[in-house]
C-alpha cells in the first residue's frame, strides 16, 4: 500500500531541469522548517515555566537580527525567480524546427489534428526527440491542456491562440488532463501522449492510407468558402493576394496613419472572423465576416494553407 | 496601561438582557461580535459538511460516494464559496476584532455602532441566499466563477450565487470602514500608535484591504450576471469579451482577500505568544509595519494566479518577482514571533498550543508559496492538488488554527467562562495532527500531477487520497470538540475571573464579561503594551510551587 511514487515520471529535457529547481526550492522548504521548529523546541523546552535558566535582560528588539532575516530571504527569493525565469523563458522559445500540431478543446475532449493530415482525439502521437509545437484554441469555455511527464501546462482560449511546445525524450504513453475546471465532465478531459520511435510514428501516420495534409485541406476549404474568389486575383474585386504574407509585417490603415501588424495565426483568425477590425493599407473594407461558419478546427486548416503559401513570392 | 479599578457591585454585563429584541437592536460591538461568531460558526460547519462528503467520495478513484459528477462540483464549489466568503473573511475580523478591538484601544464601542449591527444584517441577508442556493439547485463554477464558463456555460444558481456574494462584501467593507474610522478616532489619551497591541495593527491593514478591495469583486460578480442576463459582451469571446479580463478583475481582489484572511491570524498570534511566553513581544514596529507592507504588496501580485492564463511572459516575470517580495514581510513575523520564545517563561495552555501550531503551519504555506511564485515550478502545479494543499495550509492550518486559538485565549472574556483544559489541549493536538495527514499527502499528489476539481482520478493516487481522508477524519474531531465543550461551559458559573491569563492589556483589566460600556470611567495608557516579566512569572510560579507543596 506504501509503494505510490514521488517523482512524477520525466520524459523532456526541461522535466529534468525543473525537477533541479523544485529539489533546490525543497531544500529550502526543509531547512527553514526545520530550523523554525528545532527553535521553536528548543525554545520551548529550555524556556519553559519553571526551568531554572538565565532569563535577565530578554531582548525586545535588534536591528541587527532584523536586517539577516530581511537580506537571507531576500537573497534566496532573487536565486530562484532567476533560476526559474531561465527555465520559464525557455518555454517561451520553442526550436525553429519543431513540428506544429493544433488542438481543440471542447467541452469534454481534446481534437489534435497533425500537418500531415491525420487527426486523432484524446491521444496524441508524436515521435521521439522531436521538438513539437501544439497551436492551441478552445470551442467553448477554458481548458488547460497537462502533460506531467512533461512538466508543461498552458490554459486554452476560447477566440485566442496559446501555445505549449516540448521534446520528448522517453518512449512511453503519459498522461494528459485538462487542468482548468471546465464544467461536468472536467475530469475525463483526459488523454494520452504517446511518444514513439520516429519509424512507428511515420507507419502510425501513414496506418490511415496518405489522405489531403491539414494544408491541403486548408485549401480546400479557402475554395468552398469563397475565399479563393477574391483573394486569387478577381477582376471586380480587389482584395490583398496571401503568397508571402504569413510572418511579414503588414500596412494597417489606422485613421489617417498605418502601422504594422506581424500576419500571424493570430491576425488570420481576427482578419477571417473581425474583416473589418484590421484593414490592409490600399484595400476597402469590403470582406464579410465569417464569424459563427467555421469551425474552429476549419480555421486552422485555412490558417495551416494560408502559412504553407509564406514562402511564396509576393503578387500585388 | 490603566484602566479605572473595577467597582464593588458592578453595572451589569453586556449579556443580561436576554430579550430577542435586546440582541437584534443591540449597536453593543461586543453582541454583534457574539452574533457574528454564532452565524460563521454554523457556516463553518455547513462548509465542513461538504468538505467531509469531498474527502469521502475522493477515498476512490470512481465515483461512487455522490451520485453525480455534477453533485461533486457543485459540492466543491459551495465548500469554497462558504468557506471563503461565510466563514473565513468575517470569522476573525467581524467576531473577534468587533469584540475586542474598541476595549483594546480604551473605547465604548465602534465608531460607527449601527452600520456595524447592519453589517452583520448584511452578512445575514448574503448567507441565508447561499443556504437558499445550496437547497434549491447549487452551483457548479467553482468558488473562482471563471468566465465563459460561469457567464455562458453553466446551467446552475450563477446569478443567484453571484448577488450573494455581492451583498456578503458590503457586510466585509462596513466592517473595514468601522475598524479604520475608530482605530483613527476613538484611542484613549494617552494610546499613541506605537502603544497599540498588535492585534490592532493587523486589523487596521486587515481593514484597509477590505475597503479598498472588495468593491473590486463586487464589480466583477456584477459583470458576470450582466453577461449571463443581457449577454453584454464582457468576457466571452463570442460576444467580443476578452476571458483573461475577468481572471484579473477576480484576484484583483481574492488575492488581497487570502490577506484578509490571514493578517487577523498574525493580530491574534502576536497576542497570545508574549502572553504565554511572558515577555514582551519581539520587533514590535517590524511586526506593526510588516503587516502594512503585506497589505500594501497584496495588491500588486494578483497575476500570480495567471502564470499559465495566456498573459505574456513579461507580465508572468513582474508578478513573480513581487510575489517573492511578500516573503519578506511574512518572514519578519515568523522569526519575531519566534524570537519572542528566547528567554521567556513559557506556558502551554491551550491558546499557546494552537499559536505554536500556526507558526509551524504558517512557515510550511508560506514557503510552498515560494515555490509557487517561481515561474516554471508554478507551471507545473497550477490548478492541481499543490496548490489546494499550499493554500489550505495558510486559511486552515493559519487562519482556522489562529481562530481557534483566540476563541479560546477570549473565551474567558466574552462569557466569563473557562473550558476543560485537558479538551483544549487535545483538540489542539488533533487539529495540528489532522491537518497535517489531511493536507501533507496533497503536495505531494499535486506534485505528481493530479489535477484538482477532479471528481474521478488515475488509480495510481489512490494511496494518497486516503491517506487525506483519513487525516481529515482526525481533523474533524478536532474541529467538533471545542463545539462541545465550549457550549457545555455555557452551563456553568461564570469561573473565569477577570484576567485568568495574567494578561497585560486592557480587555484584561475589565470585568469578564464585561458591562455595557465596557469601562468604568475614562482610560488613560500610560505606557507600552506587552510589559511582561518573565523574571517575575518566574518568582509567581516558584512561590505557587511552594504553596502548593506545603
Amino acid at each position: 500500500m506504501w509503494d505510490f511514487p514521488l517523482f512524477p515520471e520525466q520524459a523532456t529535457a526541461n522535466a529534468q531541469k525543473l525537477d533541479a529547481l523544485m529539489l533546490f526550492e525543497v531544500g529550502i522548504l526543509v531547512f527553514f522548517t526545520t530550523l523554525i521548529f528545532t527553535l521553536i523546541l528548543v525554545f520551548c523546552l529550555r524556556f519553559r515555566r519553571g526551568s531554572k535558566v538565565d532569563r535577565s535582560n530578554a531582548p525586545t528588539h535588534s536591528q541587527a537580527l532584523e536586517v539577516i532575516w530581511i537580506a537571507i530571504p531576500a537573497i534566496l527569493s532573487a536565486v530562484m525567480f532567476i533560476w526559474s525565469m531561465q527555465l520559464f523563458y525557455e518555454l517561451y522559445d520553442p526550436p525553429a524546427d519543431a513540428a506544429e500540431i493544433s488542438v481543440v478543446g471542447k467541452q469534454w475532449m481534446w481534437y489534435l489534428q497533425h500537418p500531415q493530415g491525420r487527426s486523432e482525439t484524446n491521444e496524441l502521437h508524436v515521435p521521439l526527440g522531436q521538438a513539437v509545437k501544439l497551436n492551441m484554441t478552445s470551442q467553448d469555455v477554458i481548458h488547460s491542456f497537462f502533460i506531467p511527464a512533461f512538466r508543461i501546462k498552458q490554459d486554452v482560449l476560447p477566440g485566442r491562440y496559446t501555445s505549449l511546445w516540448f521534446q520528448p525524450t522517453k518512449v512511453g504513453k503519459f498522461d494528459l488532463f485538462c487542468a482548468e475546471y471546465c464544467g461536468t465532465n472536467h475530469s475525463i478531459m483526459i488523454g494520452t501522449v504517446h511518444v514513439m520511435e520516429p519509424a512507428d510514428y511515420e507507419a502510425w501516420l501513414a496506418a490511415k492510407g496518405v489522405g489531403p495534409s491539414q494544408a491541403e485541406e486548408g485549401e480546400r476549404l479557402f475554395v468552398q468558402h469563397h475565399c479563393a474568389g477574391c483573394h486569387r486575383g478577381s477582376q471586380t474585386v480587389h482584395a490583398p493576394r496571401l503568397e508571402g504574407v504569413y510572418g511579414k509585417p503588414v500596412p494597417i490603415q489606422d485613421g489617417e496613419n498605418i502601422r504594422f501588424i506581424q500576419a500571424d495565426d493570430r491576425y488570420i483568425r481576427d482578419s477571417i472572423l473581425e474583416p473589418r477590425s484590421e484593414v490592409v493599407a490600399g484595400y476597402e473594407p469590403l470582406m464579410p465576416s465569417y464569424k459563427d461558419q467555421i469551425s474552429e478546427q476549419d480555421l486552422l486548416k485555412i490558417i495551416a494553407y494560408i502559412k504553407s503559401l509564406a514562402n511564396q513570392e509576393p503578387i500585388q | 496601561m490603566s484602566a479605572p479599578a473595577i467597582p464593588s457591585d458592578p453595572p451589569a454585563d453586556y449579556l443580561t438582557d436576554h430579550t430577542v429584541k435586546s440582541w437584534l437592536l443591540t449597536g453593543d460591538h461586543k453582541r454583534i461580535g457574539v452574533l457574528f461568531l454564532i452565524s460563521v460558526t454554523i457556516f463553518f460547519f455547513v462548509g465542513g459538511a461538504a468538505a467531509t462528503l469531498l474527502r469521502l467520495e475522493l477515498m476512490t478513484p470512481k465515483g461512487d460516494v455522490l451520485a453525480s459528477a455534477d453533485a461533486f462540483n457543485r459540492l466543491f464549489t459551495m465548500h469554497g464559496v462558504v468557506m471563503i466568503f461565510f466563514f473565513l473573511i468575517p470569522s476573525i475580523p467581524a467576531v473577534l476584532g468587533n469584540f475586542l478591538l474598541p476595549i483594546m484601544i480604551g473605547a465604548r464601542d465602534m465608531a460607527f455602532p449601527r452600520l456595524n449591527l447592519l453589517s452583520w444584517y448584511i452578512y445575514l441577508i448574503g448567507g441565508l441566499l447561499g443556504i437558499w442556493i445550496l437547497i434549491f439547485g447549487g452551483v457548479d463554477t467553482g468558488w473562482t466563477f471563471y468566465t465563459p464558463f460561469s457567464s455562458m456555460y453553466s446551467n446552475t444558481m450563477v446569478v443567484t450565487a453571484a448577488v450573494s456574494v455581492f451583498i456578503v462584501g458590503f457586510s466585509s467593507i462596513l466592517t473595514g470602514l468601522n475598524i479604520i474610522v475608530t482605530t483613527h478616532t476613538l484611542r484613549a489619551p494617552g494610546m499613541t500608535w506605537f502603544r497599540l497591541p498588535l492585534f490592532v495593527w493587523s486589523h487596521y491593514a486587515t481593514a484597509l484591504i477590505m475597503v479598498l478591495g472588495t468593491p473590486v469583486l463586487a464589480i466583477s460578480v456584477v459583470l458576470v450576471g450582466l453577461e449571463r442576463i443581457f449577454r453584454v459582451g464582457v468576457f466571452d469571446p463570442a460576444l467580443g469579451g476578452d476571458p483573461i479580463l475577468f481572471q484579473h478583475l477576480f484576484w484583483f481582489y481574492s488575492h488581497p482577500a487570502v490577506y484578509i484572511m490571514v493578517l487577523p491570524a498574525f493580530a491574534v498570534v502576536s497576542e497570545i505568544i508574549p502572553c504565554f511566553a511572558r515577555r514582551p513581544i519581539f520587533g514590535y514596529r517590524f511586526i506593526a509595519f510588516s503587516s502594512i507592507a503585506i497589505a500594501i504588496f497584496s495588491f500588486l501580485v494578483w497575476g500570480h494566479h495567471m502564470f499559465v492564463s495566456g498573459q505574456s511572459m513579461y507580465v508572468g516575470a513582474i508578478f513573480s518577482v513581487l510575489s517573492f517580495l511578500v516573503a519578506i514581510p511574512s518572514g519578519i513575523k515568523v522569526f519575531n514571533w519566534t524570537a519572542t520564545l528566547y528567554k521567556g517563561s513559557i506556558r502551554f495552555d491551550t491558546p499557546m498550543l494552537y499559536a505554536l501550531g500556526f507558526i509551524g503551519l504558517f512557515t510550511i504555506g508560506g514557503l510552498t508559496g515560494l515555490m509557487l511564485a517561481s515561474l516554471a515550478i508554478d507551471v507545473h502545479v497550477h490548478d492541481t492538488y499543490f496548490i489546494v494543499a499550499h493554500f489550505h495550509y495558510i486559511m486552515v492550518g493559519g487562519s482556522v488554527m489562529a481562530f481557534l486559538g483566540a476563541l479560546h485565549f477570549w473565551w474567558p472574556k466574552i462569557t466569563g467562562r473557562m473550558y476543560p483544559e485537558f479538551w483544549g489541549k487535545l483538540s489542539a493536538l488533533l487539529v495540528f495532527a489532522g491537518f497535517n495527514v489531511t493536507f501533507l499527502p496533497q503536495f505531494l499528489l499535486g506534485w505528481l500531477g493530479m489535477p484538482r476539481r477532479y471528481f474521478e482520478y488515475r488509480p495510481e493516487f489512490q494511496v494518497l487520497n486516503v491517506m487525506s481522508t483519513a487525516g481529515a477524519s482526525i481533523l474533524a474531531m478536532g474541529f467538533l470538540l471545542p463545539l462541545v465543550y465550549f457550549l457545555l461551559s455555557l452551563r456553568q458559573p461564570r469561573n473565569a475571573g477577570s484576567n485568568p491569563w495574567g494578561a497585560t492589556g486592557l480587555e484584561w483589566q475589565i470585568e469578564s464579561p464585561p458591562t455595557s460600556h465596557n469601562f468604568h470611567g475614562p482610560v488613560l495608557v500610560t505606557c507600552e503594551p506587552y510589559m511582561y516579566s518573565p523574571e517575575e512569572a518566574e518568582r509567581e510560579y516558584a512561590h505557587e510551587q511552594l504553596v502548593h507543596h506545603s
